[in-house]
């Protein structure tokens, strides 16, 4: 469906793009994984925002779901081809997005990722992310220091086999509670005789539910959990209040969103690790507009930031509360 | 090949389902001490409802030869109306729910209208309702999960106590639906026309049965069903989530086609999709509790489909 | 019955048939008789106006021009379901049975007994005993050897599928039978079975409109024959004494209907 889009989007462009042309007007594109998750609906709106204030054009599209290449490959070639002199993207997959971006980039495109690498790195010219492994190893820290030398049993709800970000919050998670995990280039999960269950959550608020339930089956006495993103959180959470259990277990996750802080004021998230991908998008447009009107391109790795949020603050992790956590949220408040 | 069997017997093709759920039963059985409870199989039980009825309402339209692929994204939409109506616009709850149904069950006029008056095939009409379903769930809702849900909308996500498990509300609606659903396509003579078209349509109208009436009531009813698993998807996690339901439109037709009804229509037991959707939640919950990666849930889950749909031809290949 | 003092009463009668499909005449004045108790073969070349004929007579087209009268009084079906209403029971080419659902489901498709009871009337549930009850009895009453009401017809022959069908609409019908092509695609042990049902339900009372291609079938069990060409009744033939190859040559015009001997014809 998202081919189609893209074919109608084409003509679209291109005549958005002429009419830009003629008032000289920076192009400047944005490819997200989906238009679904809020997060991406954020992004957008503060690529949106920022472009506006700088007078540039942004042409948006997404793939149809967390994984689809093509759908991505069909919009940088439409973008390409209607004038698009910058485009931001947040690959589905880092791989197989590379020959496209390198076809377009010989055609004097300048590419910049938006919160998760292509692979390789360099691929494009600059990466304006927020660390996934280093959100991880904060929650991990602040696991380790909340469990306060009590024995762990660890469930892990992760995102589905493969997928890089899950791969980087998951094993960070690891490595700040102190275990032996991969490092971040890995795509692969790390385990530890302490992670008495995993499951695949797809960051789906009912399969983490259905996740933790058959966890807690196997294990009941589950202590830890780590969550892939926040609504995968409160399907773990569902499932423990449901076992009579949400009050003895702690829950962890990343993202940051308005609903999350939420939960994470409600106490059902003990912490989460709080992304931007507002600030992301807005230095994208930035980065551009600039391109556009001095032709310097950006480069090289700009970490946007991560904070962790949590309305109980341990000694020895730096956090921040609730209050600020809902003031640089992202999604609906 | 003859079969003259009993009737009340199911048929070979459902057969096999019951055997192969079994089995996957007592292999988990062996393999996890914590797999053989009543506590477990509530648990299951509760996993498979949203999925459960869902395929009721595909049951239905497969056995009309034809297939439904926007079910799981009408299931979304209902479940956002009704949430968003009790939350947002303060609706009363009962009148939000009622609101969801009819939502669905409109999508479900809908296609039934194109498929009988412009004789559109079903793959292509909810291909495209599919489409235009989710793209209303993500308009209406803003993408936003919707929380603070009224106690009557989460009511089929409470259980109750029986012995030492929790039984669950939704699941008994779910059980008590199948019921409803095997008797009446049995025993009452809207169930047994449902049955006459999907087997062969032209005949049944040469009888004078209204065929495109029933045709129409098989997809209002399916639209009906999906509504109601929208309200157990909502009470079973408690918010009203615009990315629900996008992979059941698959799986609920995995279960359809797991528990043995033919693709091609007329052919079937609705308890089999019930069947279905219990195989692919044993699969799922004994795999967790073994340890095992959920790749080989997905993996097994293929294998079972190619399996049941080979049986459904073998054992109508003397007769087609 | 062709006892000359003792004409039976014409059950069905058509007189000045007209049907126009665009540019092509399909009926061309055409008439047709029907008396009780008789079999009625339709034969005809492609082409001949057979198909149109029947179709206005089981109401599944409505004629431009002409009268069609059932028992004396003047009919017009708007549809098959009008003539089914009077008592016409139409079988098919293409058999209309639902091959998975089992043989007394068959025979009441679309007439299903429903129970009694007001909760089983407003649910419509359907009486199965008194359909399987009522099955049996029919086919005993036309000698049809099927065992089991309550296989699915899939696992029955061509020939015994073709007798439910046949069963089915002598069961139900009132007043005529139509039978388009009964015997084509079977073997002649079959088509025997089905000839032979066919003579009971015309000795049960029912006339029977028999569309055929096959002489040697026709020639077997019709009473009358009539002869369809160019879109009007060419003639009115007796299969006693009229020989197999004389109707054929009738049927295609090699002979023309004057030069019929007047013994061959029938009154």
């Amino acid at each position: 469906m998202q081919t189609k889009t893209a074919k109608f989007m084409l003509p679209a462009l291109a005549l958005a793009a002429s009419t830009a042309f003629a008032a000289g007007q920076p192009i400047i594109g944005l490819i997200t994984k989906t238009d679904t998750n809020p997060y991406f609906v954020k992004m957008k709106e503060g690529a949106t925002a920022e472009a506006a204030k700088l007078g540039a054009k942004l042409l948006t599209a997404a793939g149809r779901i967390d994984g689809d290449n093509a759908g991505q490959v069909t919009a940088i070639e439409n973008m390409v081809a209607a004038g698009a002199k910058t485009i931001l993207i947040t690959p589905s997959d880092a791989k197989a997005i590379v020959p496209s971006i390198k076809k377009a980039e010989a055609q004097g495109v300048m590419f910049i990722a938006l919160d998760s690498p292509t692979e390789p790195m360099n691929a494009v010219n600059a990466l304006f992310a927020t660390n996934n492994y280093h959100a991880g190893e904060l929650i991990g820290e602040y696991a380790k220091a909340a469990m306060a030398g009590k024995p762990a049993k660890i469930a892990m709800m992760d995102l589905f086999p493969g997928n890089p970000v899950g791969a980087q919050r998951h094993n960070g998670f690891m490595k700040g509670f102190g275990m032996k995990a991969a490092g971040p280039e890995s795509n692969e999960l790390s385990t530890n005789p302490a992670i008495v269950c995993s499951a695949d959550s797809y960051g789906d608020q009912a399969k983490g539910q259905t996740g933790m339930e058959n966890c807690l089956q196997k294990d009941p006495d589950i202590n830890l959990v780590y969550t892939i993103n926040e609504p995968a959180a409160a399907g773990a959470y569902q499932a423990l209040k449901a076992a009579g259990k949400e009050k003895g277990v702690l829950i962890v996750s990343i993202d940051g969103g308005c609903h999350g802080v939420e939960n994470v004021k409600a106490g059902v998230i003990a912490a989460t690790s709080q992304q931007y991908p507002l600030k992301m998008a807005a230095m994208g447009v930035e980065a551009g507009v600039n391109y556009a009107k001095t032709g310097k391109k950006v480069a090289g790795y700009t970490d946007t930031g991560v904070n962790l949020i949590t309305d109980k603050p341990l000694p020895g992790v730096s956090s921040k509360d609730t209050q600020y956590g809902m003031d640089m949220c992202w999604g609906n408040k | 090949m003859s079969i003259t069997k009993p009737s009340w017997l199911p048929p070979v093709a459902t057969l096999g389902p019951l055997i192969a759920l079994l089995l996957a039963v007592i292999f988990f059985a062996t393999q996890s001490d914590r797999f053989l409870s009543v506590q477990n199989f509530s648990l299951i039980l509760q996993q498979v409802m949203v999925v459960g009825l869902i395929a009721i309402g595909q049951t239905l339209i497969i056995l009309t030869a034809g297939i439904d692929l926007a079910c799981g994204a009408v299931m979304a939409l209902g479940g956002i109306v009704m949430t968003k109506l009790a939350v947002d616009s303060g609706m009363n709850a009962y009148l939000a729910i009622v609101c969801g149904l009819l939502v669905c069950m409109a999508f479900g006029l809908v296609n039934g209208l194109l498929v009988t008056r412009i004789r559109l095939p079903s793959f292509i009409v909810t291909l495209g309702t599919l489409n235009i379903a989710f793209a209303f769930t993500q308009l209406y809702s803003g993408a936003q999960t919707i929380t603070g849900l009224p106690p009557a909308m989460t009511f089929f996500g409470n259980t109750f106590r029986l012995g030492n498990a929790e039984i669950n509300y939704g699941s008994l609606l779910m059980l008590a639906l199948y019921l409803f659903m095997w008797w009446g396509l049995r025993e009452t003579q809207p169930g047994r026309h449902v049955y006459a078209v999907g087997n062969n349509p032209e005949a049944t109208r040469l009888t004078g049965i209204a065929t495109d009436r029933v045709l129409l009531g098989v997809y209002v009813t399916a639209g009906l069903f999906y509504g109601i698993a929208s309200l157990l998807s909502v009470a079973r996690t408690g918010v009203g989530d615009p990315n629900a339901g996008q992979t059941e439109n698959l799986s609920a037709i995995t279960a359809v086609v797991l528990g043995g009804t033919s693709l091609f229509g007329g052919r079937g037991m609705i308890l089999g999709s019930l069947l279905g959707a219990l195989i692919v939640g044993v699969f799922r919950n004994g795999l967790t509790l073994m340890g095992v990666a959920s790749v080989y849930q997905v993996l097994i889950t293929g294998i079972l489909v190619i399996l049941a749909v080979t049986t459904d031809q073998l054992s109508h290949k003397g007769a087609h | 019955m062709d006892t000359p003092n003792q004409t039976p009463a014409l059950v069905m009668e058509a007189r000045g048939l007209v049907k126009r499909y665009g540019q092509v005449t399909a009926l061309d004045g055409s008439d047709f008789e029907l008396r009780a108790g008789e079999i009625m073969a339709v034969i005809g070349d492609n082409g001949a106006g057979k198909s149109s004929l029947i179709k206005a007579l089981s109401g599944a087209t409505i004629p431009d021009e002409g009268e069609i009268r059932l028992d004396g009084k003047v009919i017009h079906f708007k549809s098959p379901i009008d003539a089914r209403r009077e008592g016409i029971e139409t079988v098919y080419q293409d058999l209309a049975v639902a091959p998975a659902m089992t043989i007394a489901e068959n025979l009441f498709m679309g007439r299903e007994i429903i129970k009694t009871g007001w909760l089983s009337q407003l649910l419509r549930v359907v009486d199965k005993k008194q359909m399987l009850e009522q099955s049996i009895a029919r086919m005993n009453e036309l000698k049809v050897g099927i065992r089991s009401m309550t296989q699915a017809v899939e696992t029955l022959s061509g020939g015994q599928r073709q007798c439910v069908a046949v069963a089915r609409s002598a069961a139900f019908a009132r007043h005529v039978v139509i039978l388009d092509e009964p015997t084509a695609a079977l073997g002649v042990k079959e088509g025997n079975m089905v000839l032979e049902l066919i003579r009971r339900v015309r000795d049960k009372g029912l006339p029977v409109i028999l569309i055929s291609h096959n002489m040697p079938h026709v020639f077997e069990v019709a009473d009358r024959i009539h002869v369809a060409r160019l879109g009007k009744r060419a003639a009115l033939l007796n299969p006693k004494k009229i020989s197999m190859s004389d109707t054929v040559a009738v049927m295609t015009g090699a002979m023309s209907p004057q030069d019929i001997p007047a013994e061959c014809l029938a009154h």
